[in-house]
């Protein structure tokens, strides 16, 4: 206040000013403003980390190392004694690792007769090429007699060394791949044939005790199934619950007994929930084992208090003024709820279950205990038939010795990271596009 | 604003037409008390409402108005703690008898709120919602006809036959109000309750509103709470004045501005008190 306009106040004498503490209570301000920066640093500062190492470890998970080949489907070996018209088993047991390994050999030039050399090809191509070529020949039994071009998958441990990731001055014989194994590998990268391609395998692959031949696709399908378990069993009956305790139930000493037991459930460790459906939807209803099924059910258990919270939050926040209007009308207490209070409603609703839902799908404590974690080779083509699950399946990987499952760990907790974003993602744009200001 | 003088009380009664002489009572209160959990908020009240006329009900915060104005159209039923005893009826007819129901009761007595609240819909939705509820208007052409119909009666249609379909929400608080009361007409109740309706009005959208109570007083029984003297004035044929929870006294809206038999009437109308 130093330029007092002299003409407009003449008269009047400058009060002397107050002391009203402004500078403390600036200084509180800005000491909160600090405190709440370092708080969120710190935790961003956690998050990146935490992201940052999970996506260096994982990202190489998406690339796998292949051998394009020109496999020759040779009659002699897959079908020698010509049976295949009567006997399709015969082409089931085939020796198809043969077919990749002369391909290899010849592309290779090795003296097919060299059998020492031969000998350590063993453990360049994975023993998928099994699956791979046989898949080939089922398609397509034409092919027999013919040689076409196909990318078998490369072993593991040749996989981890193409990508950089095995150290090759350590002595030959303390690392997994052999140095002639390494020359070869070098011969087929500079002629193109070997190289890293896009990992489809990662999200198809069921179980496998090799690596590059284990994937999530039984997770997905499995966390799938449970998914839409919850979402047709916790919605509607956390929403009729709500509505009914909201808008219906009298209040009263039970209303309030059943809130602070949902308030509870909410808090109740996953593991509860799980041991409950073991004894429950195991033990005694006898539902199988190890089924997304049951998976379902105990994460819908899981899910319901949170959707109730959630509903109820979203019933209560409609502002009366609303309620009186609809009843003021002589709407019955049933229009009331489902032709204004649920609408207005129903983008809460919808973001309370996505958040249960996310919750849910990142559960892994209460699937143990059911078996769903459990080696399940071939998708399950029903809930009711053993699966696993996204987070089970990392857990599983993380149980694994081997490099080469850490790498899909990682790739596999990346997938499921997005899986969440994408959620929490549809969760808040919903909640911003159908805020109701009053 | 409480504060008036008597003189200019005088002549806003005097302006208004007074009442017609055939006066059917069309709503009547017998011993009405009203009890929220162990408190009593209102004693005794026995108030006639007159068929075809403005009752208004005046009185200091907290003597139980708008709680008495609930209890004609059972909106207490909805506050939980909320009891009433004596007697309403409506046509002779005790509202709170078991045969009479609730939503019927509330299509044939409507209301409106002090806050304006149309339903976040459109100003054509927030109409005929009530029609379609009770099945008043079965075809297309009909509903129109019936929007049409209480839009102009509430004075409001001019001002958005170009925008029927724009949210309610997004008018004016003036013309939510109209918009209300558009709402409650387009039911056809036989009596029309109003807690305030004007409080969040400006003077020029209370005084639209308070010509649209005095037309729809030609086919509608009106009782409106206010703490504005002057609007009692102007639009009422009776007024009944509450004191903590009590009916002080009751009459012809002349009479009442400038003679009260009761003290505290007297008081309050003049803004001695309250
Ligand atoms: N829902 C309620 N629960 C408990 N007490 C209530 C409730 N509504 C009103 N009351 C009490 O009943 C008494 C009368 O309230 P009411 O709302 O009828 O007053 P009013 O005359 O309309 O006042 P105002 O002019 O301020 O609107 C008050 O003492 C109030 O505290
Ligand atoms: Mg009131």
């Amino acid at each position: 206040m130093t330029d007092i306009s002299m003409d407009t106040v003449a008269g009047a004498v400058p009060r002397p000013r107050r002391d009203i503490g402004l500078k403390r209570r600036y200084a509180a301000e800005r000491r909160f403003r600090i405190y709440g920066m370092l708080a969120i640093s710190v935790g961003l500062i956690f998050l990146a980390i935490m992201l940052f190492s999970i996506v260096s470890k994982g990202y190489t998970a998406f690339w796998q190392t292949t051998v394009s080949l020109p496999i020759n489907f040779d009659e002699k070996i897959l079908d020698p004694d010509n049976k295949r018209a009567t006997d399709p088993s015969v082409l089931i047991s085939a020796n198809y690792p043969k077919l990749a390994e002369n391909a290899l050999v010849a592309k290779l030039g090795i003296n097919p007769d060299d059998k020492v050399t031969i000998r350590k090809l063993k453990g360049f191509l994975s023993d998928g090429a099994r699956t791979q070529l046989r898949d080939v020949v089922a398609a397509d039994p034409s092919v027999i007699g013919t040689t076409r071009n196909v990318d078998i998958l490369a072993a593991a441990n040749l996989d981890s060394a193409f990508k950089g990731q095995i150290d090759l001055n350590v002595d030959e014989a303390r690392r997994k791949v052999s140095d002639q194994q390494v020359i070869w590998m070098k011969q087929l990268t500079t002629d193109g044939s070997m190289a890293e391609r896009f990992n489809t395998g990662l999200f198809t692959f069921g179980a496998s005790s090799r690596p590059e031949t284990s994937g999530m696709g039984v997770a997905i399908i499995g966390s799938f199934y449970m998914m839409v378990i919850v979402l047709l069993l916790a919605l509607p009956i956390g929403v009729a619950a709500s509505i009914y305790l909201e808008e219906f139930a009298k209040k009263g000493r039970l209303t309030d007994l059943i809130e602070v037991n949902i308030n509870n459930l909410a808090a109740v460790p996953s593991i509860v929930f799980g041991l409950l459906g073991l004894s429950v939807f195991i033990n005694f209803l006898g539902l199988p084992r190890s089924a997304a099924f049951v998976g379902g059910l105990v994460l819908t258990l899981m899910t319901l208090p949170t959707i109730i919270i959630a509903t109820r939050a979203a019933l209560a926040a409609v502002p009366p003024s609303i309620r009186s209007a609809a009843l003021g009308l002589g709407a019955s207490k049933m229009q009331m709820v489902f032709q204004h209070i649920l609408p207005l409603a129903a983008p809460g609703i919808l973001t309370g279950t996505i958040i249960g839902l996310a919750r849910a799908l990142g559960e892994t404590a209460p699937l143990l205990l059911i078996g769903m974690v459990a080696f399940v080779a071939n998708y399950p083509t029903t809930p009711f038939e053993p699966a696993t699950a996204l987070p089970v399946q990392i857990y599983m990987w993380a149980n694994e010795a081997e490099r080469a499952f850490v790498e899909r760990m990682s790739g596999a907790i990346i997938i499921l990271l997005i899986f969440l974003m994408a959620m929490n993602i549809t969760a808040i744009v919903l909640r911003r596009r159908f805020e109701r200001r009053w | 604003m409480n504060i008036m003088t008597e003189k200019a009380l005088e002549s806003a009664v005097s302006d208004k037409m007074s009442g017609t002489p055939n006066e059917i009572i069309k709503m009547r209160g017998n011993k009405v008390g009203v009890f929220y959990g162990e408190k009593q908020a209102l004693f005794d009240v026995d108030l006639d409402v007159r068929e075809n006329q403005v009752t208004a009900l005046i009185g200091p915060s907290g003597c139980g108005k708008s709680t008495f104005l609930r209890c004609l159209n059972r909106m207490n039923d909805t506050i939980d703690s909320a009891r009433v005893t004596g007697k309403i009826t409506l046509d002779n007819e005790d509202i709170y008898d078991k045969n009479i129901d609730v939503v019927e009761l509330r299509a044939r007595v409507g209301m409106v709120f002090q806050k304006p609240n149309p339903f976040p819909k459109s100003i054509y939705e927030n109409v005929a919602y009530g029609p379609r509820i009770h099945g008043l208007a079965k075809k297309k052409s009909d509903m129109d006809h019936v929007v049409e119909t209480s839009l102009k009666k509430a004075g409001l249609f001019n001002e958005v036959k170009d925008r029927l379909l724009e949210p309610g929400t997004g008018l004016s608080g003036g013309q939510q109000q109209r918009l209300c009361i558009a709402r409650a007409i387009a039911v056809s109740p036989e009596v029309i309750l109003m807690d305030e309706p004007c409080s969040a009005l400006d003077p020029i959208a209370t005084a639209r509103v308070e010509e649209l109570i005095d037309e729809l007083r030609q086919n509608y029984t009106i009782v409106i709470v206010t703490h504005s003297m002057q609007q009692a004035a102007r639009v009422s044929q009776r007024t009944a004045m509450f004191h903590l929870g009590y009916l002080v006294e009751e009459g012809a809206t002349d009479k009442m501005f400038t003679n009260p038999d009761d003290k505290r009437t007297q008081d309050y109308i003049t803004g001695r008190f309250g």
